[in-house]
């Protein structure tokens, strides 16, 4: 299995999903640079977090458009995994690879801090050990992550079961209190249709390092192991 | 060229210059400056470059210490070991002014400068911190400045990707016009791989990096644009415009240009921007150096040549490169999208050397500029102020106990000088980075985790500027001895400080007086705990005009310190972790109510003495503790400071939402021994199986300390009385600010 972790000039959360994937899970990991245009045989796409390109007009809008992108959209057309969190996931939306889009926080303002998500459906390859119901703790750190789609395209995505996290209190309940940032049904993650592309809110390398006293997020990187070599 | 005619004392004062200054220059030019080079010293001559009315003081601080690499001064920031062949480079600075009066961009960046500071040296920023004091938060204006100062701080911080993990905010009535916005940052780097601000070799080449000039942050000269063209000041804007992604491009470039060995030196471009580095770095390596200015890229046509080198934009840097390397540093700067042009050639001699399309538009000495040469040093007048002896005239028997206190505990509790800053925090990236240990086990310091490593540092920044107030002496060693409190009380060892001084006007000797009395002081604290001071940021003229008279705000040494913690597995939380655990404070317990929270915000008196200090005792009582942790014997170490013993116990008590049953001493005032801030005392906490393997060793060491009570399932009392449970008082604790700043 070979992780290609895509770096933007504004990625920050990049080292820190390298540093999962190498050094926890094991993994051989490629760094992609933007300006490239080839994945480097990479069997799994991750786009990490950050400010790909500064963000100063929308999250992953121009991002989209870079050299990189126009390989990783091939990939995922073809079946290719392809996996982003935070700014990764604004930009497969941006991408259109996923539906719907990330809103400024309802409170207009940056958040971070531990959230509680539980998993909607272990019928997706990131999901796929975790306990369908069960909350996890898993960090959130963004100022535009209110998931928005109109009404056709909400009902699309529960209807197909394409809803893979939804935030939750630490009971598992979703609550409005629970819901950081104003998302439609609390929703934290999505996959596509053809359940080969996947984006959360929600950062679950920073809950993989024991010695940060988190580790709920591993199950998701376990997942994707266990899937692949099942 | 107007700028190229012959300039006069007048001009001179109106830039800020003394008229004795004025007649230095000119000696030391052999003639009279012209307006670009007026220009110069009037920034270069400043108290913010040359730290003319503090370096005397400054340089009694303690130096030396066991882990340090560059001493004060020497580089833009302190550099310690911290083993496993790495260094740890770390400052603080301020950005007061700015923020004062643009909270956004002011705060953004102070930010944005501090972190160059620190990659400048070839060091990654792995932390960031701050300290920031703002008036009464019922007023509108401090509500706006607080709202605008931590966005910057998150926008700038969060989008360049480096944690703040810890940090400070005050609320006083003297900070309602000029409030204090102080910002440290905290980086790694492996030795040997340092860059030096340093200039030589003649024909070498001098590169500027990153953003474009514009005529944004030139503060000296703004006045004398009129002069110039007519006018023109009212578009300069006088804060500066900071970009995180032009930031981060910027560090990840100048730590790759590093990487190629084609680099002679480096230094950031902060205040007085171009002619800054330029002379420092020049003055050190006593060299000098051509510029061309009309290679500089700028944001506006026709710039001036003092508006060139004095614009204080952000995100640049000066690198001297190694002649016949050029494309190798190019290189670097085309795969990050940046500017890289080449404005000049370091020569011989030291002779700075400006031009503009051919013509010599200012030509000085490097060493003329700077601090340690021909930079102007005083030494200022200092009076005590007369509230000092109303201070000491204060009598705690004129203090009635009040009958509830109950209802003061939970006054305190809410009070936004004590409860929790989650509105402010939950606003900052916290965890980018993944090494901050503190989110799911808090401590008194931030710990952050060096990876592939056994350690961990240790980070805070302190000041209870009410006590510098009350008693500048012992109120800064108390700063001091807080900080090293918080570091040993999270398992670590002091290693270091650095310090942003934030007085009034160094011109009026009551001021003067609180900033040597806290230099003294300082120092004191600073040789007890062998943390020698790395350098840091003197910030005068915080004050605000009531009527005709300048009030100056409290003086505020901030310190940040940094300390290492050489095994992490042996790192200590503050939060109670079980049910029935033994409650033991550290230290004695005093009748000291001076300068503490309840005295100032319960029974509305100004004026006490600093609370109980005695460096002798801290120090032992942190000896005490840190052998505690070692020994792996406590199951939670917090220390008594804002709001005293009470909030200490409930703030271990929140986390998880247990309580504490405790009985207090009938030879102190009850809320004395509350709610007094008396210094050197520490909360631990001791499972039933440790108990005797702790007494055993307590008692063996030379220490006062006392079995107050026990950790309770969520109820609190006290001598038996109930004071509630620990959810009354947490939602009040944690929603305080927001509901002030919410519910307006």
């Amino acid at each position: 299995m070979k992780f290609g972790v895509v770096i933007f000039p504004g990625s920050n959360c990049d080292e820190d999903m390298v540093y999962v994937l190498r050094n926890i899970m094991k993994q051989e990991v490629e760094k992609l640079w933007h300006k490239e245009h080839s994945l480097k045989g990479c069997d799994f796409i991750v786009l990490p977090g950050g400010f790909s390109y500064g963000d100063h007009l929308r999250s992953g809008a121009i991002a989209q458009l870079s050299p990189i992108m126009q390989e990783v959209k091939e990939f995922a057309a073809k079946g290719g995994f392809v996996f982003g969190v935070c700014n990764g996931f604004q930009i497969l939306c941006e991408s259109q690879l996923l539906p719907g889009a990330l809103l400024h926080n309802t409170h207009h303002q940056f958040v971070c801090k531990n959230v509680f998500i539980k998993a909607e459906t272990d019928e997706t390859i990131i999901t796929s050990s975790l306990k369908i119901g069960a909350p996890i703790k898993i960090p959130v750190a963004h100022g535009e992550g209110r998931f928005y789609a109109d009404e056709k395209t909400l009902a699309a995505i529960e209807n197909n079961n394409q809803v893979i996290f939804r935030y939750c209190d630490e009971n598992g309940y979703v609550t409005e209190e629970s819901n950081p940032n104003g998302a439609l049904n609390n929703i934290a993650g999505i996959c596509n249709e053809g359940r080969n592309v996947f984006g959360m809110m929600p950062h679950p390398e920073r809950a993989a390092d024991a010695v940060l006293g988190n580790t709920d997020g591993l199950a998701i990187f376990k997942s994707m192991l266990n899937f692949v070599s099942a | 060229m107007d700028s190229l005619k012959e300039t006069n004392v007048d001009t001179a004062e109106k830039l800020g210059l003394l008229p004795e200054e004025y007649e230095k220059i000119k000696n030391l030019l052999g003639r009279k400056p012209n307006f670009n080079e007026i220009s110069i010293y009037s920034v270069m001559w400043s108290e913010h470059c040359s730290y003319k009315n503090s370096i005397t003081w400054l340089k009694t601080l303690p130096r030396e210490g066991p882990h340090m690499m560059a001493k004060a001064g020497e580089e833009n920031a302190g550099l310690v070991d911290i083993g496993d062949k790495l260094a740890c480079a770390f400052k603080i600075e301020s950005h007061n002014h700015p923020s004062a009066i643009e909270p956004y961009q002011g705060a953004a960046t102070g930010v944005g400068g501090i972190n160059r500071d620190i990659f400048t040296m070839g060091a990654r920023p792995v932390a960031q911190l701050n300290s920031l004091r703002f008036g009464n938060i019922k007023n509108e204006r401090t509500k706006m400045l607080m709202k605008g100062v931590v966005k910057g701080i998150g926008d700038y911080g969060n989008a360049f990707g480096v944690p703040t993990v810890g940090g400070e905010v005050y609320f006083e009535d003297c900070y309602n016009t000029n409030i204090l916005v102080n910002a440290m940052s905290v980086g790694v780097v492996p030795h040997g791989k340092t860059v030096k601000a340093i200039s030589y070799g003649e024909g070498n080449p001098v590169f500027i990096v990153g953003s474009a000039t514009g005529k944004d942050g030139i503060h000296g000269a703004t006045f004398a644009s009129g002069d110039l063209h007519e006018s023109s000041h009212e578009d300069l804007p006088s804060v500066q415009v900071g970009d995180p992604f032009q930031e981060k491009l910027l560090l990840e470039a100048t730590l790759e240009v590093i990487e190629t060995g084609a680099v002679v030196g480096m230094q950031d471009m902060g205040a007085a921007g171009i002619i800054c580095s330029t002379s420092e770095m020049s003055a050190k390596g006593e060299h000098g150096m051509v510029i061309h200015l009309d290679k500089v890229p700028t944001r506006q046509a026709n710039m001036e040549p003092w508006e060139i080198l004095l614009s204080e934009s952000q995100e640049r840097m000066l690198i001297v490169g190694i002649k016949g390397r050029e494309d190798e540093i190019y290189k670097v700067f085309e795969k990050w999208d940046l500017n890289c042009t080449h404005i000049g050639e370091v020569t011989t001699g030291g002779q700075l050397k400006f031009y503009m399309n051919g013509t010599l538009v200012a030509d000085v000495n490097a060493d003329s500029l700077v601090l340690g040469g021909g930079a102007p040093v005083y030494k200022r007048d200092y009076k005590e102020p007369a509230y000092i002896k109303a201070n000491k005239s204060f009598d705690i028997n004129k203090i009635a106990v009040p009958s509830d206190l109950k209802e003061v505990a939970m006054q305190l509790a809410g009070h936004p000088n004590i409860c929790s800053r989650r509105w402010v925090y939950t606003q900052y990236d916290s965890m980018v980075g993944t090494v901050n240990m503190s989110t799911n086990r808090p401590s008194d310091a931030a710990i952050v985790n060096i990876k592939n490593s056994k350690k961990a540092i240790a980070v805070t920044v302190d000041c209870n500027a009410r006590y510098v107030y009350a008693d500048p002496e012992t109120g800064c060693a108390i700063a001091v001895a807080e900080a090293a409190r918080n570091i040993v009380c999270s398992g670590g060892v002091p290693s270091a400080v650095t310090n942003c001084l934030n007085f009034g006007n160094p011109y009026n000797p009551e001021v003067y007086w609180q900033f040597v009395h806290s230099i003294k002081g300082m120092g004191k604290a600073c040789e007890k705990f062998q943390t020698p001071v790395t350098g840091g940021n003197v910030s005068f003229y915080n004050q605000s005009k009531t009527g005709n008279e300048e009030v100056p705000v409290y003086p505020t040494p901030t310190i940040g310190m940094i300390g290492l913690v050489e095994n992490k597995n042996k790192i200590a939380t503050l939060d109670f972790k079980n049910e029935g655990d033994h409650i033991f404070l550290i230290g004695a317990s005093a009748n000291d109510i001076a300068s503490s929270q309840y005295l100032v915000h319960v029974h509305g008196v100004a004026n006490s003495p600093a609370p109980q200090f005695d460096l002798d005792e801290e120090y032992n009582v942190q000896q005490v503790v840190k052998d505690l942790i070692a020994q792996q014997l406590v199951q939670s170490v917090h220390d008594v400071s804002d709001g005293g013993l009470f909030i200490s116990l409930l703030e271990s008590a929140m986390h998880r939402d247990l309580g504490f049953d405790i009985i207090t001493d009938e030879e102190i005032r009850k809320d004395a021994f509350l709610f007094g801030e008396s210094q050197s005392r520490i909360v631990v906490t001791v499972n039933e199986e440790q108990l005797d393997d702790f007494l055993n060793a307590v008692t063996a060491m030379d220490v006062e300390f006392t079995n107050i009570g026990q950790v309770t399932s969520g109820s609190i009392l006290i001598d038996q009385e109930s004071f509630g449970v620990v959810s009354d008082y947490k939602t009040l604790y944690n929603t305080s600010i927001e509901n002030e700043l919410t519910h307006s």
